[in-house]
């Protein structure tokens, strides 16, 4: 293979690398959000597949894939409106709740595209858009500056997500919630509409980043689609320690392995399928092995804040 | 006390049949949105199961497996341990059970057979013990690592149904339907009803469901298990060996499952054949939660849970509504069951509504 050959090669592996980390940082960006506030939102697939479906059928119907990512953004805030009504006020067990979540947004996906659409059918979706002058840098240029505009904003929240986390009065309100809710309490920080701002505002992003899958990136929507990315979104957040960073750090390593996978396929190197399929899973659980155990959490993730009783 | 004993029994099944009753009201206004007339679409949902012998027996065929997975669904989270591997641990389970039986040809079926279902259940227990261990050595979060195993077994499930263990007449046609060869037919599970599908793996997952609550209840192991699920830590201080007790639970969950998957095998399709699980694995959740975690409830549960899913294959034909809206349903029920659990362990919020809906009965106390 010649230099010119293999670096075209590595260009594209690179420019799909960032292109596939996309739903991955939306939707772990906006759980450390939830899981910050002391909420553990297991329905991302599910909020993920809504996203995914009514960002695509409403860029078909309407024609107008900003409608669409609009759209996903809606059915994600409903989605953690009703994830905070179980997990928030009724104080569920949020391990399980979540699984609710994930079963109604796939089972909901499934029943819509079988009725509305029917079979697969291509949308023209979100296109590149170019930086200019950017974008004619060499290898720079075509690997992260002719992407679509999910995936600029996608890495433009990671500096941002940090700000607020860490700079804003609001992101010490969410880290005061997750870590010692009581306390929180005392000061007169409302710990249920905090997390309820958390769980809407995550979920909006686990709609949008279904929507880069489908508006974004495929142009199209198949059952269950999602392929277990909301759950490695999960798992990102552990890897990530609960910052941006570190989840930035995850998932570019993350999509990055994926793509190289897909581009093994391509090139059609002799590997089963299957096996090559599995890469991203296996990676997850060794990046969660190897992580886990020096790792901080938020000290109340997962536990329902319950008042204690007045006299 | 005897009564006392009655009336939680009567409580708690007002609770889950009013959470029920909410997820199929809400499942209501998705079949609007879904054009289609929900009276009509949920009487054939509910009385097709019901009315034939066919319908009848079609439940309980689909109540086995769920049976099966709830079981094992029970005792890890009556461990303190959520399982979300079912999925993954039918595939192993399957796969095992049919690659032993196909190796075994002219061997009796008295040796033969538990040779297969061991071989299921071993395959299911270590499937679900690499989450436990995951768990107990690395801290890994298992609800996370089981999702990651679902997705690896069913490549690995493929791979082999599609490779070394396809069915060489699908090779020899050129056909290449992803499937095993059929079982040998001495190790085909009895039909229990001559004409129906309904074999004796029913009455295998019964009487386990009655192993399981002997187990949980009555013996030491079964009362560790309990005890780290319900405090870790005092656990510890008791001298348990709680990362011991995490895989020993993921484990038997996961045989379980393994076992669902073996019986779909040899009662069912007598063959591993491709999408044998049909979401098995996340139903039985539904079926454990609605059984109260109990193994004896999860009986009914699963019967219940086993019509709804048939009922929506009724559904899809009779009225043209797919059956995909029974995993909504089947969310909403999770949903509205977790979320009644308020009402148990906060009696206060019981009375309250006790009064608002018979203000004449028990506190005579007038808002005023």
């Amino acid at each position: 293979m010649d230099d010119v050959a293999s670096q075209s090669i590595m260009i594209g592996i690179l420019a799909a690398g960032i292109r596939l980390a996309t739903p991955f940082l939306l939707a772990a960006l906006g759980e450390m959000f939830v899981q910050r506030s002391g909420v553990y939102n297991l329905g991302v697939e599910g909020v993920m597949l809504m996203g995914a479906f009514l960002g695509f059928f409403v860029t078909l119907t309407a024609g107008n894939p900003y409608m669409g990512l609009l759209t996903s953004l809606a059915i994600g805030a409903v989605m953690g409106l009703l994830m905070g009504l179980v997990s928030v006020t009724l104080k569920a067990e949020q391990g399980i709740s979540g699984i609710g979540l994930y079963m109604l947004g796939w089972g909901l996906s499934g029943l819509f595209y079988r009725l509305y659409v029917g079979g697969i059918t291509g949308i023209e979706g979100l296109q590149p858009q170019p930086i200019p002058l950017l974008e004619k840098i060499p290898v720079l240029g075509p690997v992260l500056f002719q992407h679509n505009i999910i995936v600029y904003l996608a890495f433009l929240l990671v500096p941002l997500a940090w700000v607020v986390l860490f700079k804003t009065s609001w992101g010490l309100k969410v880290r005061a919630v997750g870590t010692t809710p009581e306390a929180a309490d005392t000061l007169g920080v409302s710990v249920d509409k905090v997390r309820y701002q958390c769980l809407i505002l995550g979920s909006m992003l686990a709609g949008l980043a279904g929507a880069a899958l489908t508006v974004g990136n495929t142009h199209m929507f198949a059952d269950n689609i999602t392929a277990g990315r909301g759950f490695i979104a999960i798992a990102l957040v552990y890897f990530g320690r609960w910052n941006p960073w570190g989840i930035l750090a995850g998932s570019l390593l993350f999509s990055m392995a994926d793509s190289f996978q897909l581009f093994v396929q391509v090139l059609g190197i002799q590997f089963p399928y299957e096996l090559a399929v599995i890469m991203p899973y296996v990676v997850t659980i060794i990046a969660l092995a190897v992580t886990f155990g020096r790792v901080w959490a938020p000290a109340a993730l997962g536990r329902p804040y319950e008042r204690g009783s007045r006299g | 006390m005897q009564w006392k004993k009655h009336k939680t029994w009567l409580i708690q099944t007002g609770i889950l049949a009013g959470a029920l009753a909410g997820a199929l009201l809400v499942g209501a206004l998705f079949l609007v949105l879904a054009k289609s007339d929900p009276l009509t679409a949920y009487g054939v949902l509910f009385s097709g199961p019901f009315s034939s012998q066919f319908g009848f027996t079609e439940t309980l065929v689909r109540a086995t497996p769920l049976l099966l997975v709830g079981l094992g669904i029970i005792i890890s989270f009556r461990s303190g341990i959520i399982n979300i591997g079912g999925e993954g641990q039918i595939l192993m389970g399957a796969v095992a059970a049919a690659a032993v039986a196909l190796a075994l040809p002219g061997v009796p079926a008295l040796i033969a057979l538990p040779l297969v279902f061991l071989s299921g259940a071993l395959a299911g227990a270590f499937w679900g013990g690499i989450a436990g261990w995951l768990k107990a050595r690395l801290q890994v979060n298992e609800i996370l690592s089981t999702v990651m195993l679902n997705q690896i077994a069913a490549q690995i499930y493929l791979f082999l149904i599609r490779g070394f263990l396809i069915d060489p007449q699908e090779v020899a046609y050129g056909t290449g339907v992803p499937q095993t060869a059929l079982l040998p037919d001495g190790l085909w599970l009895e039909r229990l009803i001559p004409g129906s599908r309904l074999h004796t793996g029913f009455l295998l997952a019964v009487a386990l469901a009655v192993v399981v609550y002997i187990f949980l209840w009555k013996t030491p192991i079964g009362f560790r298990l309990r005890a780290v699920g319900a405090g870790p830590e005092a656990s510890r201080y008791a001298g348990i060996s709680v990362s011991l007790y995490t895989v020993l639970a993921m484990a038997l969950a996961g045989g379980m499952a393994g076992m669902a998957g073996a019986v779909e095998v040899a009662g069912l399709h007598h063959r591993a054949l491709e999408d044998i699980s049909a979401g098995y694995g996340f139903s039985g959740i539904v079926a454990a939660l609605f059984g109260r975690l109990h193994p004896i409830g999860a009986i009914p549960a699963s019967i219940l849970m086993g019509a709804l899913i048939l009922g929506a294959d009724m559904m899809q034909r009779a009225v043209n509504v797919p059956a995909a809206i029974v995993i909504a349903i089947q969310g909403l029920i999770i949903l509205f069951v977790v979320s009644s659990d308020i009402l148990l362990r906060k009696p206060e919020y019981l009375n309250r509504l006790k009064k608002r809906f018979f203000p004449m009965k028990g506190g005579a106390q007038s808002n005023g």
